[in-house]
Order: structure tokens, then C-alpha cells, then sequence
């Protein structure tokens, strides 16, 4: 018999071969108890957090815990239904009304997570004959989204327009095409010259989708996104998030303007077979949602703790993802994942949570200490992160 | 020299620049196995091809060649005229 399983061979040596090597495993921990949006209590120790997507800090609300109870109370735990059958509650639809109005669009589509949303929207509308556009770092759900539906997939330069525009041409004529973009990449931060690639894409017929999980709230005057801070939402198809990073939930949506966009409850398989979101978790999202409408001075905040955290760990000596900083997630590029290994492991010991993160979900073989700042750390605890930064780095040798 | 020839020939230049081993192609050489491109290699080699030959090899085409042969026939069809 062949072992199935013989296929992960590799990947089962390289764990073991960093767990020999004396590490704590880096995708192991748990978080015993959560105090806040941004400290927890990790192996009895209280530990701050920079590795989680809760950029504005909705997750202990009190409006937002509030709706949560007075939902569980008021319809229970679940719907144990689809959205199509027994599943869509006046919830539901308070939370696609409240992504209507954040996003001042025509339509919202509540899926049950942002990766259901892109694997739904993605698959569903670009069927055989027609061509996929992507950008080649495109999150896994994005790609997932294209395996799943018959399309042919073209993938091109990350951020490159010149590279887009080529495929573009190249595409026969009268074949569909959707471009998939990405406002903030999370692996580094980075953001997409949405201005330019949607001229592109729009002067060569072809439509836009644009996943905006982790800009929305934060980016944007109304916190709807690098579309929005590059003043071209209007030209985007269709918007793609979560309510898994800044709106402090699980979910995903889908807003878009298109006139039929109503049919995709009916055609679109990940949203059809599937349960819908509990009723608390709807009632969440969408007071989160309201209350981030509004929230332009957390927004001024994020930028401030962004643009020190930056500052200060160039100035300690590390290497960074971006020049300057783009967005709530500031990457520190490590040599190897034996060195990412380690200073995650010295960080967690001085009380800092972030994110390692290796390939195959990192750029270019990379692996990465992604930062996250979220909106309700304060200038202190900036501070603090800068100093175990510098005290971690000098341990290991990342830094002298 | 024939078109495919001429195509076979062009590839080659292509492949080069990748070809850290500097092993030997010839048009039963497999990208992966015997060239040991990983996907960024892959991702680079098809952007200059598809530059060159001012073509689409989509992902779909890209996981029915495996080999440096099954490349040049890919090209011919995509670069007949008429198409």
C-alpha cells in the first residue's frame, strides 16, 4: 500500500529538523487568556501582541461585545442553515446593509469566511473561455479561488503595470477577463498601484476585483481602502474582505455595484453550501462596522504607531519589507528560517508575540517576523516593542 | 531552419540564463526534474517566454509541460497563423 501521506515527507523533516534544533515550535502557541486587543497571556506570561490582523482593536468593544450577547440571547447560537434555505436572519441582512453603507455601493454578500468570499466571487464568475488576471503574490484563497473555477489563470509580475498590461493585450479577443488585485499585501506590507492597474485593466475590458482585507477600516478616508486612498473605488467591480482582521470577527463579503450582482446568492456554490455565520457573529460585524465609519482618529493613531514601529526598527539595524511604511504591517526580513526561528523564540521570551512566516506563503523564499500594529497599542507599548526588539536582535545576532 | 527549429532554438537562449547547473537541454529535459527550477524560476522563465513570443502560457497550459520539447510544440500552436 502506498502511504498517502508519504507526499509530506518533506515538510515533516523540516519541522522536525527546527524542533530538534532546541526551537519552541513558532506555529504552535497558545493563547491562554486574552486581556486585550493587544496583550495576552502566552506560557503564563504577559505577552504583547503584533501578530494578530485586529489593526483597529474592535475585538473588545463594548458596543460590539454587547450586540454579540443580546444576538446569542435573541436567536441562539447558529442558523445551521444556508443562507439560501433557513439561514439568512434579519442579522444578516443588517450586516450586508451596514457593508452597503461603508462602502457606499449598491450590494453586499456575507459569506462565512474572506476565504469562502474569494474562493465564491472568484470561481463563479470567470468561467471556461475566460481569462484571470492575477497579481503572482496573490493570497492562497485568490489562487484557490482560480483552482476551484475553470478560467485560464494568468499570473504576472508582483505590482508590475507593464506586466499586466501585456497579458492584457495579449488576451483573444472577445474572451471575459477579471483582473484580481490586492490593496495591501500582507506578506510585506506592500501596496498595489491600484490607480494605474485599474486604468489599465478598465482600457482593456476587462473587469476588477480588488481583496481589501487588510486595508479596510484603516486605509482610506472612510477607511474603505487603498481603492478609496487612490480615489478609483468607483472603478472597481468588486471589493473582497473579512470581517476577520480590522472589523474583529470571522466572515467575509463581497460589495460591488454590478446590477445582476443579486444572482450570485443562487449561482455561487461556497455561499450556497455552506452555513451561514451565527446570528452573535453577524451582530458583531456589523456594529464593528458602524463604528468604523466613524473612527478617523484610531485611523491617525495606526499611521503614527506604523510609521515609528518603521522608523525605529530601520534604525535598529533590521531590514524592512518596504522603504517606508505602506500600511499596518511592518515585515522584518530574516536570513533564514533557522534566524526567523530564533528571534521569533527570543521575542516571545521577552513578552512579544509576531507572526514568522516562510515560504510558501512568503515572497520570493523569504521568511519573515511580520509586525501588525494595531490601533489600540499605545505609544508606550511602541516603545516597548522597540526595546525588545533590540534586546532579541542583539541576543541572536541579528543586529549588533 | 524550419519554425520549430527556429522556436527550439530561441528556447534554448531562454533557458540559459536559469540553467545554473548547466545541464544539457535537449527537448526531452524536464523543467523541474532535471533543470530543478522552483516555481519563482518557472514564473521568471515564462514571463521572458511569453515576452519573446508575444503569447499567453497560462497556468492551465503550464501544468501539461513538463518538458522543453512539450514547450516548443505549445509555442508552435500558440504562434500558428491564423490562431
Amino acid at each position: 500500500m502506498t502511504d498517502l501521506f508519504s507526499k509530506f515527507d518533506g515538510v515533516i523533516a523540516l519541522r522536525q529538523g527546527l524542533l530538534d534544533s532546541g526551537h519552541t515550535d513558532p506555529f504552535g502557541l497558545v493563547m491562554e487568556k486574552v486581556e486585550s486587543p493587544t496583550v495576552a497571556i502566552c506560557n503564563g506570561k504577559r505577552t504583547i501582541l503584533l501578530g494578530t490582523y485586529n489593526y483597529m482593536g474592535m475585538t473588545f468593544d463594548p458596543e460590539v461585545i454587547a450586540a454579540g450577547k443580546q444576538a446569542l440571547d435573541d436567536f441562539g447560537s447558529g442558523t445551521t442553515g444556508s443562507r439560501v434555505l433557513n439561514g439568512t436572519y434579519s442579522g444578516h441582512r443588517a450586516c450586508e446593509e451596514a457593508l452597503k453603507d461603508f462602502y457606499a455601493m449598491d450590494h453586499a454578500m456575507v459569506f462565512s469566511t474572506g476565504y469562502q468570499a474569494n474562493l465564491g466571487i472568484i470561481s463563479t464568475i470567470a468561467g471556461k473561455d475566460d481569462y484571470i488576471v492575477l497579481d503572482i503574490d496573490s493570497h492562497a484563497s485568490i489562487y484557490d479561488g482560480c483552482a476551484l473555477g475553470n478560467a485560464q489563470i494568468v499570473p504576472f509580475r508582483h505590482n508590475d503595470i507593464e506586466a499586466l498590461e501585456k497579458r492584457l493585450k495579449r488576451i483573444p479577443e472577445g474572451a471575459g477577463k477579471l483582473v484580481v488585485l490586492e490593496g495591501v499585501y500582507s506578506m510585506l506590507g506592500d501596496i498595489a498601484p491600484l490607480k494605474e492597474m485599474v486604468a489599465v485593466s478598465k482600457a482593456n475590458g476587462a473587469m476588477v476585483l480588488v481583496d481589501e482585507a487588510h486595508s479596510m477600516g484603516f486605509i482610506g478616508e472612510h477607511g474603505r481602502g487603498v481603492a478609496e486612498a487612490q480615489g478609483i473605488l468607483d472603478q472597481v467591480d468588486f471589493v473582497i474582505g473579512t470581517f476577520s482582521k480590522s472589523v474583529g470577527t470571522v466572515g467575509g463579503f463581497c460589495v460591488s455595484n454590478h446590477p445582476k450582482f443579486e444572482i450570485l446568492r443562487l449561482v455561487c456554490r461556497p455561499y450556497v453550501f455552506t452555513a451561514s455565520l451565527p446570528p452573535s457573529v453577524v451582530a458583531t460585524a456589523a456594529t464593528s462596522i458602524r463604528k468604523l465609519m466613524n473612527s478617523s482618529a484610531k485611523r491617525a493613531h495606526l499611521w503614527e504607531n506604523s510609521k515609528r514601529l518603521h522608523a525605529g526598527l530601520r534604525q535598529l539595524g533590521f531590514t524592512l519589507g518596504t522603504d517606508e511604511p505602506q500600511s499596518a504591517i511592518i515585515a522584518v526580513i530574516m536570513p533564514d528560517l533557522q534566524a526567523g526561528a530564533a528571534m521569533w523564540e527570543a521575542l516571545l521570551n521577552e513578552g512579544l508575540y509576531v507572526n514568522l512566516a516562510r515560504p510558501p506563503a512568503t515572497p520570493a523564499g523569504m521568511t519573515l517576523l511580520r509586525c501588525s500594529l494595531c490601533a489600540e497599542h499605545t505609544a508606550d507599548q511602541v516603545g516597548e516593542i522597540l526595546e525588545m526588539f533590540g534586546a532579541a536582535g542583539r541576543a541572536t545576532g541579528c543586529i549588533n | 531552419m524550419s519554425d520549430r527549429q527556429q522556436t527550439y532554438a530561441t528556447l534554448t537562449e531562454l533557458i540559459a540564463p536559469f540553467n545554473k547547473k548547466g545541464a544539457a537541454v535537449t527537448e526531452a529535459t524536464r523543467f523541474a526534474q532535471d533543470l530543478e527550477w522552483d516555481s519563482l524560476t518557472v514564473l521568471d522563465f515564462v514571463a521572458n517566454t511569453e515576452d519573446e513570443f508575444d503569447v499567453i502560457i497560462s497556468m492551465n497550459m503550464q501544468a501539461e509541460i513538463e518538458t522543453v520539447g512539450q514547450l516548443v510544440d505549445a509555442l508552435e500552436r500558440l504562434t500558428a497563423p491564423g490562431r
